[in-house]
């Protein structure tokens, strides 16, 4: 118990704050090491999102044919359009067979070959010999990739003794005054305490936060809590403007279609039932890559030729094909259009539109997991005791654009970079935690109380919403110069909103409205985060696609986004480009 | 009427790993959560322990549930 606050204390080796499968896996290095190591949750650790990932795993293995760490690097950079750190790059791909093996002696139950080795299938963008063709390098446990995964590495933390703090939610990092993170303070939900969680090494592990807008393929939890807080204790988080949004999510619900729907034959059409797609990509149509056609379909409704009351959604036609292929190849995607579309796409087409899927962007890392600040010309400036890993984290690895099934490559092995750069860590300091200052917990306090004690403030489910129709409108999948503008006055003007939340429910115990808006806190830091860095990047490349400067500016904008919350300021960090042991990867045009 | 406590672990409860299941659950307490019963409630606890594919599948009639109880539930997740 802490005298000038009354707040008990906890105190752990190391903590992890977020149960997915980067945490998990730190997790595993950090216990089987024998420090003492807790990890905080929102939810059990084998509901959180990594339990959505279907597709599978990347790693070299060449298991069905050849493959090399050195293609699968070439595939990365090119994929993130040049701006993924090179270094890191390297050092993920050369590191994936390794971690998927371990994976695998944890018990993950991998597709297998007819001689016993891990199945792989190939994935869009993973390329044999620099680029030539379509490679098998996916490893996947059927459709449950995730699922298994989580399985597999909680078993592995129960046998370890990790410590599980499950429906705590994180509040603050605390940081002293050298800048030194000791914890973070957070709070149980079923009786509403909050602690300070004490450590010599804390990770972010909380995953993404794509519910900052208003289609969005995340789960409900996926609040960006750990970029909050991180923003908030001064921390910039880096390359925010980039997200990938997949072209086929049901329109209001944000649920994915898979491509595997137009595969089948499914048809893009606008308000006039055009088959618009033969326009923008004359040969592959509707089969054109995920940017090409999210593209597309986002200048289709700009113009007005939107479907709806609203002209806000395009329709993905299948009723042109056999009934039997629909109930036999894709009865996943009825039973998903039924429930969210409320339409069967054996009689009507299934309303969709441009999806936010994932964050490029994240708090800024090198490839150990140590969180870097940029000082005095320095861009490593190692911000001592903090860590992150997985997709809060901005290693860089993806850059401008994320390959599929390099997400869980991430987990895996900055997961466990992260918890061996801990291990290392912890090691090398004193044995006594370092002392908490007077006033340590006083944001996360004011913060509670200014909730506690609101009157006449906003309603979190409005403001929440407005937050989620702004991003949407203004920074979608391609941008223009005046709606970008607009957007980072409304994000400002929502903020302002954010700041006078108001709870009329003041329980302790699962108060689950009070948590919404302290998760709405942490949402508004990422949503100006990507409006400003948006704004203010004067080019297109990757997922960033402007309408006013349509091609990639290597001479101006080869370099990552820092995002400041004090002033909203900017600052940018050059691209490291030069890998660890081969020669860098010349920039090139990305053509597929 | 249940107690807000229990109701509100619950509400915790419904928040998943994957958007399916989080819109469901928020048309079901959308719909229900004002009229929820114990036996509701109790059904529901058990739901919600399922694991999240399962759970999917049961919401969309591809896995069934033999207790009746838990059906009856079940059968209100569907309709939402």
């Amino acid at each position: 118990m802490n005298k000038n606050t009354n707040l008990t204390i906890r105190k752990f080796d190391a903590i992890i704050v977020g149960a997915g499968g980067a945490g998990l896996r730190a997790a595993i290095q950090l216990s089987e090491s024998g420090l003492k190591t807790a990890v905080i949750s929102k939810v059990f650790p084998t509901r959180s999102h990594t339990v959505a990932a279907q597709g599978g795993v990347a790693a070299s293995l060449g298991n069905s044919e050849e493959d090399s760490w050195q293609w699968h690097m070439y595939d990365t950079v090119k994929g993130s359009d040049w701006l993924g750190d090179q270094d890191a790059i390297e050092f993920m791909c050369r590191k994936a067979n390794e971690v998927v093996v371990e994976l695998e002696h944890y018990g993950m139950p991998f597709d297998r070959l007819d001689n016993g080795k891990i199945y792989q299938r190939p994935f869009g963008g993973h390329m044999s010999n620099f680029g030539e063709k379509p490679v098998r390098r996916a490893c996947a446990a059927a459709d449950r990739t995730g699922h298994a995964m989580l399985h597999a590495m909680y078993q592995r933390n129960v046998k370890a003794n990790t410590q599980f703090f499950v429906e705590w939610m994180a509040l603050d990092l605390v940081r002293d005054g050298e800048g030194q993170v000791l914890g973070v303070t957070a709070m149980e939900m079923e009786t509403g305490e909050v602690v300070m969680f004490q450590a010599k090494a804390t990770l972010f592990a909380t995953g993404g936060a794509g519910r900052i807008y208003y289609s969005s393929t995340n789960a409900f939890i996926n609040t960006g809590d750990g970029l909050g807080m991180a923003a908030r204790a001064g921390i910039p988080l880096e390359d925010m403007e980039f997200w990938q949004f997949h072209p086929t999510g049901v329109a209001g619900a944000g649920v994915l279609i898979t491509e595997g729907v137009r595969g089948e034959g499914g048809i893009l059409r606008n308000s006039a039932g055009e088959r618009f797609m033969e326009r923008y990509a004359p040969n592959a149509k509707d089969l054109a890559s995920r940017d090409v056609v999210s593209r597309a379909m986002a200048t289709e409704i700009k113009e007005g030729r939107g479907c709806g009351p609203n002209k806000d959604y395009l329709l993905l036609d299948l009723t042109h094909l056999d009934p039997k292929t629909i109930m036999q190849r894709l009865p996943g995607i009825r039973d998903i259009s039924i429930q969210f579309a409320g339409s069967d796409p054996i009689k009507e087409p299934i309303p969709v539109v441009p999806t936010a899927h994932y964050m490029m962007g994240g708090i800024p890392t090198n490839y150990h997991g140590q969180v870097v600040l940029s000082m005095d010309g320095r861009h490593d400036v190692v911000v001592p005791g903090f860590y992150a890993a997985g997709e809060c984290a901005c290693a860089s690895v993806h850059g401008a654009n994320r390959l599929g099934t390099n997400s869980l490559l991430d987990l895996l092995v900055f997961g466990k970079s992260a918890g061996e750069a801990m291990v290392e860590d912890i090691k090398a300091m004193p044995t006594a935690h370092r002392e908490l200052a007077q006033g340590a917990f006083d944001k996360t306090l004011a913060r509670l109380s200014r909730l506690e004690s609101q009157k006449s403030g906003a309603n979190v489910h409005e403001v929440g919403l407005a937050m989620r129709r702004v991003m949407q409108d203004h920074c979608g999948v391609f941008r223009f110069p005046d709606m970008l503008a607009q957007g980072v006055a409304r994000i400002i003007e929502v903020e302002q909103q954010v700041r006078v939340t108001e709870v009329k429910d003041k329980s302790q115990v699962f108060n689950t409205a009070r948590l919404e808006a302290l998760e709405l806190d942490n949402l508004i830091e990422v949503a100006k985060a990507t409006m400003v860095s948006a704004e203010a990047r004067r080019e297109s490349r990757g997922a960033q696609a402007r309408e006013d400067y349509p091609g990639r500016d290597d001479a101006n904008w080869l370099k990552h986004t820092l995002w400041y919350r004090d002033g909203s300021r900017l600052d940018y960090k050059p691209v490291q480009m030069k890998p660890l042991s081969v020669d860098s990867i010349e920039l090139k045009t990305r053509v597929y | 009427m249940m107690e807000a406590a229990h109701l509100g672990r619950l509400r915790w409860h419904s928040r998943r790993g994957m958007l399916e299941l989080d819109l469901v659950l928020e048309r079901f307490w959308l719909r229900h959560g004002d009229t929820l019963n114990a036996e509701q409630a109790m059904a529901l606890e058990q739901v919600l322990e399922l694991e999240e594919n399962e759970l999917w599948e049961v919401v969309c009639g591809r896995r069934s549930i033999d207790e009746p109880p838990l059906q009856r539930m079940i059968e209100l997740l569907r309709e939402v």
